[in-house]
């Protein structure tokens, strides 16, 4: 259990926006009749969004608002830890998940950055823009360690990592969330071993169904699988897979001056600039020259299935380009 | 290994399409209809056959729960909750699911509903998984929008889906903890019996699963119970998601056919070992909450419920931390106690003092500054928290802390007698200067 109080320093009075008093309305309709309270922490959550913190005024103003007693409010907002009772960092208030799994990969050595670039836990800097604390298990044990901040989470860091996540933050930008190491969200870093094959996304999972149901298999024997089936799987690989027509021009080396800095676009790291330069990419303005049927292609190359939309490396590549004439 | 063709979560790491149509190209809202044409016995047979143990940590048969829920449904509606409060140290799976494969959840819990009588399921999502819970949002957005679920839905039986969040708190992942916070109290377990089904969220007939043992059925019973009991050993069916976090080469999330050997597992998708096989301590196979278990004894173990139950450990959430020659058992355990302290929910005694004591007690040993008599208090203060509180936690508390001295006792001791050897060093452990002076 933790102790945790109400702030000494308390605004005069709380009201949520318009657009949120709408929101909150809707929301407690969604529960039954009669059963308000049930939005306590919705509403309560979407106070603090709004305000930063969780004053008395803003706990008072949702036990109003939900017909609930004041003290049924505050022992919500003192029970959960999610909601600060006290200001925290304008900017970035940054959780560091301390729990055992981000501990073994070096959650520490996060904390020990945080203390020297911040200061002390639960306490916010002078100019009020930046605050830290230890928080427990934050579910993303896969990519430890790993802080939240606000909604998003930051994976896989490094003390560089996370430094260079506070220098972006003071300047005002907002750093990439997931994780800060070449990876797919919890895939494990050094390739795929599962989910390649190509027959579960081509739609044929939808046609082909009761085979299974039929063939009663016996216990513990491994189950094999039917030679056609596997032929079938093939064809279908050879189905999907991108018809080289749409393939990029490419180059057989990197024009005089060069080869630009791939790694520049978000979303390209070393091993996937070898990969860029193997097909006979070396330069923004290539990638910037990309068409819809050829960005298709590299995806579907580099089986990073909307990887380089999703990044927007034509629009990166584009402005990168700009940038080295 | 398992083939792909036999994997659930196609979309696990989220390279494809997210949405409703992406969902529907891998399999999903596939002969939904068909399966509530099965009926409610259906749907409970079906999966009563396939041998799905309960994904949330404590392997109870899925099917078994379902049939609990009174048969008739009488003036109280039924309610069908969802449990997406994943906190469990360790545990990473039932994310991947909320933000890369929502449609099979919303689609298990109208099938899992309809099976139970429920015309409203709960989705209740950790609170800090926030953008999780935002793609889970659309998804129902979506659902109700294609007219898959909602009031007169394609299906024809109404279903409506709520998806609530907490805010911050490893209690609501207990199930009855997690009703008493959708009712808008603090979360804090209530006294069983009577059990949900009986008396649930407010006051009525409730069954509270796993996001993962929910996601999972539309697709078992699209492809038969017999395609999931085939794989994985007897009593252990189907496959799982694994979460492997710790000093592997390539920590991650992936699924697999239950009972896979540990040695394979770590092999095949972490890139094996960090430092190799010989550098393995110890690992935590279930989360948390289950004890350690040391090296020689895990290394060949099938990671299944029964086998790991044998191990004294537990399948748990199949939350596996991995632990190699350089860790200090000793201060990770103590870690674990900091969180099971902080988590309590402090209604019984027992645990919310307990915790601290043990946590106080276990930063003392991680230091040396204990006597060796306090190992075996430390024991019997945790025998006195295990199965003397309302819920789980105390118990949960209390494994992590009896698996440290069963196995690790011997650490404990050196750390105690390396600080009697040299008190002058105020709490610094002289492994350090052991290792200096061999340097």
């Amino acid at each position: 259990m933790s102790v945790r109080r109400l702030d000494k320093v308390q605004p005069d009075s709380f009201k949520l926006s318009r657009e949120n008093l709408k929101w909150a309305k809707a929301k407690i309709k969604e529960y039954p009749k009669g059963k308000q309270a049930s939005a306590v922490i919705p509403v309560l959550w979407k106070a603090q969004e709004q305000e930063g913190w969780t004053s008395e005024p803003a706990i008072r103003y949702v036990a109003d608002m939900l017909d609930m007693s004041f003290i049924r409010v505050l022992e919500v907002a003192t029970f959960y830890t999610m909601f600060h009772l006290s200001p925290v960092g304008k900017v970035a208030h940054i959780q560091v998940c301390g729990t055992t799994p981000c501990m073994l990969r070096g959650s520490e050595e996060i904390i020990k950055v945080c203390k020297k670039r911040i200061g002390q836990a639960h306490k916010v800097t002078a100019d009020g823009n930046f605050s830290w604390e230890e928080v427990e298990c934050l579910g993303a044990c896969t990519n430890a360690p790993m802080v939240q901040v606000e909604k998003d989470v930051y994976e896989d860091l490094t003390p560089d990592s996370i430094n260079k996540i506070i220098d972006d933050f003071e300047a005002g930008r907002t750093p990439r969330p997931g994780p800060q190491i070449e990876r797919q969200f919890s895939a494990p870093s050094g390739g795929y071993t599962s989910l390649t094959d190509p027959a579960l996304y081509d739609g044929s999972a939808i046609k082909k169904k009761p085979a299974a149901k039929k063939k009663v298999v016996a216990k513990k024997t491994p189950v094999k699988k039917a030679p056609v089936k596997k032929a079938s799987a093939k064809k279908a690989a050879a189905k999907v897979a991108p018809a080289d027509q749409h393939k990029p021009q490419g180059l057989k080396a990197a024009r005089a001056g060069g080869p630009d800095d791939l790694k520049l676009i978000s979303g390209v790291g070393p091993k996937i600039e070898g990969i860029l330069h193997s097909l006979g990419f070396f330069h923004f303005d290539q990638i910037a020259g990309w068409k819809k049927k050829e960005r298709e292609w590299v995806d579907g190359y580099l089986r990073f299935k909307g990887r380089i939309d999703r990044d927007e490396w034509v629009k990166q590549a584009k402005s990168l380009a700009k940038g080295v004439k | 290994m398992l083939a792909d063709k036999d994997r659930i979560f196609t979309n696990l790491y989220g390279l494809h399409d997210i949405g409703l149509k992406g969902a529907m190209m891998r399999g999903a809202w596939d002969g939904t209809k068909k399966m509530i044409e099965m009926g409610r016995d259906g749907i409970i047979n079906e999966i009563k056959a396939s041998g799905l143990r309960g994904r949330g940590g404590a392997g109870f048969p899925t099917g078994l729960k379902w049939s609990f829920m009174p048969r008739e449904i009488g003036e109280r509606p039924h309610y069908l909750v969802v449990n997406a409060d994943e906190s469990e140290p360790g545990t990473c799976k039932d994310r991947e699911i909320l933000r890369h494969d929502p449609h099979l959840l919303i689609e298990g819990a109208l099938v899992a509903g309809f099976s139970m009588g429920a015309h409203v399921a709960v989705i209740y999502v950790r609170g800090e998984f926030i953008r999780e819970r935002e793609a889970l949002e659309r998804a129902v957005a979506e659902a109700y929008e294609a007219k898959l679920i909602g009031k007169n839905n394609k299906h024809g039986w109404d279903f409506d889906v709520i998806v609530h969040h907490g805010a911050g708190a490893y209690i609501c992942g207990e199930e009855t903890a997690m009703l008493e916070s959708i009712e808008g109290k603090k979360g804090q377990p209530r006294m069983k019996p009577p059990f949900p089904a009986n008396v649930g969220l407010y006051g009525a007939p409730t069954t509270v699963n796993n996001v993962e043992s929910i996601a999972v059925t539309p697709t078992i019973i699209r492809r038969g119970a017999a395609w999931f009991d085939a794989l994985g050993p007897e009593r252990n069916s189907g496959t799982k998601l694994f979460c492997i976090s710790g000093h592997v080469n390539n920590p991650c999330n992936v699924e697999e056919e239950m009972g896979i050997p540990f040695r394979e597992l770590i092999d095949k998708h972490c890139g094996g070992m960090r430092g190799g096989w010989d550098n393995l301590k110890a690992v935590i196979p279930g989360g948390s909450s289950v004890r350690c278990v040391p090296a020689d004894q895990i290394i060949d173990t099938p990671m299944c419920f029964d086998t790991l139950m044998a191990l004294k450990s537990g399948l748990g959430t199949a939350a596996v931390i991995v632990m190699d020659q350089s860790t200090d058992m000793v201060k990770i355990i103590a870690r674990l106690a900091h969180f099971y302290k902080h988590e309590s929910c402090g209604q019984c005694t027992p645990c919310r003092e307990g915790t601290g004591w043990m946590w106080r007690i276990l930063m003392r040993m991680s230091e040396g500054r204990a006597e060796k008599r306090e190992i075996d208090m430390l024991l019997d203060v945790s025998k006195q928290i295990e199965g003397h509180t309302i819920c789980a936690l105390g118990d949960a508390a209390a494994w992590p802390v009896q698996g440290l001295i069963t196995h690790f006792r011997h650490e404990i001791e050196a750390k105690i007698d390396a600080y009697a050897a040299n008190p002058d060093k105020d709490g610094e452990v002289t492994e350090k200067m052991v290792m200096e002076a061999a340097e």
